[in-house]
């Protein structure tokens, strides 16, 4: 306990630590050493290292403008690093490759292919015939529930069914990591709480390392085996914090105190209590109606 | 689709209006009992204002005066003339031997069109798209692309009949230099416009290089480069009748020249109005087959092809 009476976010459960145990003897998927990129004089990421094992889910948070997008489109292969190095299954890489999927914020569905096609666009590349290609589409089409959709082109879709079959898309190549950059940022917060039941459900079924970018907490904490806490200026980690919630998730656990005390302590990490102080813009009084108006 | 057929009917009434509402306009007199004036026939157009002196003379000689409807200039035919000769143009046969009749005439013109219309897409097409691709290759052409822009086309007339003859050749060039080089750049700029997302997306699905043109690049920009092409389809019309003056006049600029050189106007007007229709439907009919071939588009209007093949599909399962 700390001294304000709240449980600390360090301390674990029996299950939860013994979880964590089991996560650190699983071999490592991607590793980031010493990742550094530089853009003219500014540092956008200083010296990154971090592991993940695995089948963990691990998510990358930091305040916008901390490096987090470009971290992970290194990784993606996207972009180039200044210095460090990429390592999936300890050897190292460079450029993009089917092993790293990646899930965009935006929609980044072909719109000229159907749902089925574009499941298929990453399997066909790989030189797998027509039919087998097909069969195969079809079965992660079903894992995210749009087998009525099968036909329909992206633009027939909502927002949140877009991103089921962006993830079946990636997933579909059998990838050694999923890299997911804020794909949910877009949907509205209804689709949102529904699409993390829905990646929490096919993470828990489908044998897939998650690395995750996003800048909220909740859902940093609701998804998450791991959180790195990026600081900004310049760009490092802060913290990888051990999630103390236990699995499985559910909504209810929000109000925790396992849940609750890790949002606050990232809420520190991100958002120092000095600065929103000095932030606070002063709004001169426009109203002549009294704070009793009703 | 009211306002479409309004945005025609408008004009058309308004010619109308000037044609048959005597008051408005009509700055002519015809001339329908000469009275006294010696140099006035029946059916000869005079000003208004001579009109009303040479009588004011006549009153005063005390001989009888002449009348006369309000009436245009020959040059602007009433509506219902120009309708007819769009018929009677057709029909009625060349007046010397040997020059062509008028769908001869048409049919001449839309050769040269798709001619040079055709040499330019086979080179400005894929140049356009490279580069629109390749950031060197859009650096090694498009400055002198845009330099040559400028030059007006009809500049290089001569220099075309000189090399090419004074037959269709030299006009093809004219429709290839006028069109080519507005589609680099138009083209250029569509593929430009792709969003990149599309490209890191396949990328991160394994796609390679060559896959990336022929199986993101070219599907993603294919709608644009479609509508780009029926923009640059009515470019290549402009062309036209500029290119026919070139070497030996021929096409529907020669009809045209002729009909005014017979002072038959309403077939002028007719032939015009053709170029518009011809123009208009052809673009038409792209935009319906735009629409069947494209089925992805967010307006798009479901498709008889699709619908076809889902059927097919549904007979299978």
């Amino acid at each position: 306990m700390s001294e304000s009476g709240e449980l600390d976010y360090r301390i674990q459960s029996p299950e939860v630590a013994h979880r964590f145990e089991q996560l650190r003897a699983r071999p490592v998927i991607l590793g980031v050493q010493n990742l550094s990129k530089v853009f003219g004089t500014h540092a956008a990421l200083n010296f990154i290292s971090f592991d993940v094992r695995r089948r963990e889910f691990l998510s990358v948070l930091g305040a916008s403008g901390c490096g987090k997008s470009t971290l992970i489109r290194i990784v993606a292969g996207l972009e180039t690093q200044t210095s460090g190095q990429i390592l999936l299954d300890g050897k190292p890489v460079a450029g993009p490759g089917p092993d790293r999927g990646m899930v965009f914020q935006g929609y980044t569905l072909f719109p000229w292919l159907t749902v089925k096609r574009n499941v298929m666009f990453g399997l066909r590349m790989s030189g797998k015939s027509a039919f087998e290609a097909e069969s195969e589409a079809r079965e992660w089409i079903a894992l995210v529930g749009l087998s009525k959709f099968e036909n329909a082109y992206p633009h027939e879709l909502s927002g949140g069914m877009k991103q089921r079959v962006a993830i079946a898309r990636a997933l579909a190549n059998r990838p050694r990591i999923l890299l997911m950059d804020e794909p949910f940022g877009a949907l509205d917060a209804q689709t949102r709480a529904q699409m993390q039941g829905y990646l929490l459900e096919i993470w828990r079924n489908v044998d897939v390392t998650i690395l995750f970018i996003t800048h909220d907490l909740d859902e940093a904490v609701y998804l998450s085996d791991r959180i790195l806490v990026l600081g900004a200026n310049p760009s490092r980690v802060q913290e990888v914090i051990e999630n103390p919630v236990p699995r499985p998730r559910s909504r209810e656990q929000f109000t925790s105190p396992e849940f609750l005390a890790t949002y606050r302590r990232i809420s520190e990490l991100i958002h120092p209590p000095n600065t929103e102080e000095t932030e606070r813009i002063q709004i001169p009084r426009m109203t002549m109606a009294g704070d009793d108006v009703e | 689709m009211l306002l479409g057929v309004a945005s025609f009917l408008i004009p058309v009434l308004v010619w109308c209006i000037v044609s048959y509402v005597p008051f408005v306009w009509h700055p002519l007199v015809k001339i329908t009992e000469p009275g006294g004036v010696s140099y006035f026939k029946p059916d000869t157009l005079v000003e208004r204002k001579v009109f009303v002196a040479e009588n004011a003379k006549m009153v005063e000689a005390g001989l009888p005066i002449a009348a006369g409807v309000p009436a245009n200039p020959i040059f602007l035919p009433a509506p219902d003339e120009v309708a007819v000769s769009l018929y009677k143009a057709f029909t009625t046969p060349p007046r010397r031997s040997g020059e062509p009749w008028l769908h001869e005439s048409l049919w001449h013109s839309i050769q040269i069109i798709f001619w040079g219309f055709l040499w330019s897409s086979i080179f400005g097409v894929p140049i356009g798209i490279l580069c629109g691709v390749f950031g060197v290759f859009s650096k090694l052409t498009e400055p002198v692309v845009d330099f040559t822009r400028y030059m007006p086309a009809p500049a290089f007339g001569a220099l075309a009949v000189a090399i090419l003859g004074i037959y269709d050749a030299p006009k093809i060039a004219i429709i290839f230099i006028g069109t080519f080089f507005q589609q680099v750049l138009v083209i250029a700029n569509t593929t430009r416009k792709l969003d990149t997302s599309l490209i890191e997306a396949a990328q991160t699905l394994g796609a390679r290089r060559p896959q990336l043109l022929f199986r993101v690049v070219l599907p993603g920009i294919i709608v644009d480069l479609y509508n780009d092409m029926r923009i640059l389809l009515g470019w290549a019309w402009t062309y036209l009748i500029v290119a026919e003056y070139i070497g030996a006049s021929s096409g529907i600029t020669y009809f045209i020249n002729q009909q005014a050189k017979y002072r038959i106007y309403d077939n002028v007007f007719a032939a015009i109005i053709l170029i518009g229709i011809i123009g208009f439907t052809t673009d038409r009919i792209l935009a319906v087959l735009g629409n069947q071939f494209f089925p992805w588009q967010k307006n798009a209007k479901p498709s008889w092809i699709r619908r076809w093949k889902l059927s097919r599909k549904e007979a299978v399962a």
